[in-house]
């Protein structure tokens, strides 16, 4: 039976006709390319922006990115619905995947959920990772969960339109100005709170660059004492080896978060004193979550609780110790061996 | 706020009303003029901040001094707690008993006590799995103090643990668990759905043994107690008091927590339950119908898993803590104040539809023989002053009544079917004749320690609760249930409720008054 189809000398013959095509379809591009760009080199106003005048000052743009950001059409009932598929599915996907969390002391909210006076709620959590903002967005129980923004640094997610776009959308990110205190941003927070938001902040400002926690600043507990919202310490364990800082890519690992029980503002709490009380909370959790329920309070009560900013000491002894920490964490389960069946020969 | 109880009287446009067959229900027509509902009060408001509510009872306590000042580093600390047969149906996690323990060892912490034990006062009922304990202690008590062997469930049967503190002037032997008799302070965390919980009960019967409780388990004193719901006419009370004086003098300084909840007792799912049938809205109508028939076409093990695992709303009314009697009678004020429900004279008939659960078949499933202690020791014997159902009158229960018994948690509930149910159901006369020989049976103990069984002499012990209503009652009639089972129990089988009632006629005559006892939700009729 006839082949009808066109026959070739050698394969190296096809492949080179193959190459000399597509080399002349990029060169047809190519000039269509020049073209369009030769154009808009030539093209003037309205085209491109116009020329300033001499003698004239143009009055500087309104900043927008950054802490001036508006994140707020990440609220509206569109977005809402987008974020509610991102977060049951890639994010709680991928989330589980990379870090295979436990969540525990979802009970210590349960007066909360009930408590009609109560709207927003500030959830107060250490901070390791970049992982541990969708891990906290999928961990928040209901019915705080479709309400959450998360506070962002704002000159990291914020310093671009699109990044800080993709931010409030699939997280809710919330800019923060970390370098400076901006009454807009806590202004914003605070009308947010008091529309039943509820809001993720990290007290410590920003990643752990050593793997030991940091102070806390005192952001939570200024809002807290301003919008008379309970503050839910909690503790995330082991983020750190997942995506800690100075990662170039994530590790499996396993990840623990604790929900704490909430803390509000007593009657003689000033905002250094209230965060003190946070930070001690989440320490605690610390402690339960390296120890148990019993071990963590009587080492609390006895002031041997293990602080989240790691020994007094600096350099390697420092980093020791971290390493020990985290054998005892959730990031040790890793290195854990399966049980094995000694060789009897 | 919350409507009180209510007793309905029957007339033509009264709908039809709710009883319980098990795990399914239907709705009966009673006769209209001569009938009348119990309907139980509506649910109290609960406790809005529960955690500051247990802390401010630990730090006031009744008749005793703080929780903190009792604690000092070096003691031996025991904490009992009140097992799954409380609260019914479970309630929602937290349980009210994780969030007391949780506290109580804050402030033990803080004290610096090291020597802390957890256990499980669960007399001679079965040992509890681990998801049922970390359903009421939850995660964090229970990894904390399991792994280490300090959360433990009381062993009746363990001759080297258990104490022997006296006796009282009556000859009854107390004896308890040997760590809570040798500890510097007991903290009991109880849980008080009906007024017969609590008080010494909780010491006495929760960490003692046969030896001990069978001076107040046994027919003499169930068929005096009149009833076990009024702590002074009850003679099981009064040997526990008497008990309690004994511990008092010769035992462990006991630090008494008592919480009562409301009764709100289905979820969303099953909330039409609860409601007075005519306030069923067109949802509630939808929801029985499509239940019930949904119900009827179920296997009964699929029945049974629908039903053991709701877990009911209930919420913490009231918590008091101190010392023990001064505590109870706090509790039963306010238990009182949730369940009473005011009723005017006895009646010939009294109807009661007997739900899927009782104390002793949570996660389990109700043999025939608890279905006889539920109706005739539980539901007969919710009354103070005087029984609903005047003396020779009739009791019908609606139940399925099937002959099957959950092996591993009754093995000795068969046994006692075959062989004791078969030779008499005359309590004195089981007792007199079978109750050592179960009792001391080594098997059942085995079963009982080691296993997650009864002990072998927890069917009598059932049979024994319902000694008053048979002493009391001219006929007990179970309808919708085996025949040949029913009659082993010794009552009378109907296949209709109005089959029921011709029966009883023989004994109460062509025109009796009927009460219907609409529980759950529990209440307490006080019988004027």
């Amino acid at each position: 039976m006839a082949n009808n189809y066109p026959q070739f000398k050698s394969r190296s013959e096809a492949a080179r006709r193959v190459l000399q095509k597509g080399a002349r379809g990029i060169a047809s591009i190519e000039k269509i390319a020049f073209k369009g760009v030769a154009f808009w080199r030539r093209a003037g106003f309205p085209f491109r922006a116009p020329s300033v005048p001499r003698g004239v000052s143009v009055p500087p743009k309104e900043p927008h990115l950054g802490a001036y950001f508006d994140t707020s059409f990440a609220r509206k009932p569109a977005a809402r619905a987008v974020r509610r598929i991102l977060v049951a599915g890639p994010v709680t996907a991928m989330v589980k995947f990379l870090a295979r969390p436990k969540v525990e002391g979802i009970d210590r909210l349960s007066d909360l959920a009930k408590r009609t006076d109560v709207g927003g709620v500030i959830f107060a959590p250490n901070h390791h990772s970049h992982i541990d903002t969708p891990l906290m967005t999928t961990a928040v129980p209901s019915p705080w969960n479709d309400r959450l923004v998360v506070a962002a640094a704002a000159d990291y997610f914020f310093d671009k339109r699109t990044k800080g776009t993709i931010a409030a959308l699939a997280l809710n990110a919330f800019p923060i100005d970390r370098e400076t205190t901006s009454r807009k941003s806590s202004d914003e927070l605070r009308a947010l709170l008091a529309r039943d938001w509820s809001v993720v902040i990290y007290p410590e400002g920003g990643r752990s660059p050593d793997g030991w926690g940091q102070d806390f600043k005192a952001g939570a507990a200024y809002l807290s004492i301003k919008t008379g919202s309970p503050v839910v310490p909690v503790f995330i364990d082991g983020t750190g080896s997942v995506f800690g800082k100075g990662m170039k890519r994530p590790r499996r690992g396993h990840v623990r978060v604790i929900f704490g029980a909430p803390l509000f503002p007593e009657e003689n709490d000033n905002t250094r004193r209230f965060n003190e009380r946070i930070e001690k909370a989440v320490t605690l959790l610390g402690d339960e979550s390296l120890t148990d329920f019993w071990t963590s309070r009587q080492r609390a009560a006895a002031g041997r609780s293990t602080a989240l900013t790691g020994p007094e000491y600096s350099g390697w002894r420092r980093q020791w110790s971290l390493y020990e920490h985290r054998k005892m964490g959730a990031a040790g389960q890793r290195r854990r061996q399966k049980r094995r069946w000694p060789n009897l020969g | 706020m919350p409507r009180p109880g209510f007793v309905l009287d029957v007339d033509r446009s009264t709908p039809p009303i709710l009883f319980w067959r098990g795990e399914n229900y239907s709705l009966e027509k009673l006769p209209a003029d001569r009938s009348r509902v119990i309907y139980a009060p509506e649910p109290e408001a609960a406790i809005e901040d529960i955690d500051s509510a247990i802390r401010h009872a630990l730090l006031n306590p009744i008749e005793m001094d703080p929780l903190p000042t009792l604690l000092f580093p070096g003691m031996k600390l025991t904490i009992a707690f009140d097992d799954i047969s409380l609260p019914l149906p479970k309630m929602t996690r937290p349980d009210i008993r994780q969030r007391v323990i949780e506290s109580v060892l804050d402030l033990a912490a803080e004290a610096g006590v090291d020597d802390v034990h957890i256990i499980a006062a669960l007399a001679l009922h079965r040992r509890m799995t681990e998801d049922e304990l970390r359903h009421m202690l939850g995660d964090r008590v229970y990894d904390a103090f399991a792994p280490r062997g300090m959360l433990y469930q009381h062993d009746a049967e363990d001759p080297d643990n258990m104490a022997l503190l006296g006796e009282t002037p009556q000859g009854e032997e107390v004896e308890i668990n040997k760590r809570a008799a040798e500890s510097d302070l007991l903290v009991y965390v109880n849980i008080n759905l009906v007024a017969m919980d609590g008080g010494w009960k909780s010491t006495a019967t929760g960490l003692s043994s046969y030896r001990s409780l069978r001076h107040h388990h046994n027919t003499h004193t169930m068929e005096n107690s009149r009833s076990f719901m009024d702590q002074h006419k009850s003679e099981l009370h009064k040997s526990n008091w008497r008990m309690g004086e004994i511990m008092k003098k010769h035992g462990p300084k006991i630090f008494q927590i008592e919480t009562t909840v409301n009764n709100d007792t289905f979820p969303s799912a099953f909330n039409f339950l609860g409601k007075r049938e005519w306030e069923w809205n067109a949802r509630d109508r939808a929801k029985f119908v499509a239940s019930s028939a949904a119900l009827s076409r179920t296997p009964a093990r699929m029945r049974r898993n629908i039903f053991q695992s709701i877990e009911a709303p209930h919420q913490m009314t009231s918590i008091q803590a101190g010392e023990v009697e001064a505590v109870h009678k706090v509790t039963t004020a306010n238990v009182y104040r949730q369940q009473l429900v005011e009723v005017q004279g006895q009646t010939d008939i009294l109807t009661m539809g007997i739900p899927f659960i009782c104390p002793y078949n949570v996660n389990s499933i109700m043999n025939p023989i608890l279905v006889m202690c539920t109706g005739l020791g539980y539901f007969f014997n919710l009354y103070r002053n005087k029984p609903l159902v005047r003396e020779g009158g009739v009791i019908i229960m609606t139940h399925p009544t099937t002959n099957e018994f959950h092996p591993v948690h009754h093995p000795s509930y068969i046994d006692f079917f075959e062989q004791v149910l078969t030779e008499t159901t005359v309590p004195s006369e089981l007792e007199a004749r079978f109750e050592k020989k179960f009792a001391e049976d080594e098997w059942y103990k085995h079963l009982y320690r080691t296993g997650n069984a009864y002990h072998g002499v927890h069917p009598f012990y059932m049979w024994y609760w319902g000694s008053h209503a048979l002493q009391h009652c001219g006929k007990v009639i179970i309808v919708g249930g085996d025949a040949p089972t029913i009659r082993r129990l010794g009552f009378t089988p109907a296949s209709t409720f109005n089959d029921a009632l011709e029966i009883a006629s023989d004994v109460v005559g062509r025109s009796p008054t009927i009460t219907h006892f609409h529980t759950p939700p529990i209440m307490i009729a006080d019988v004027k």
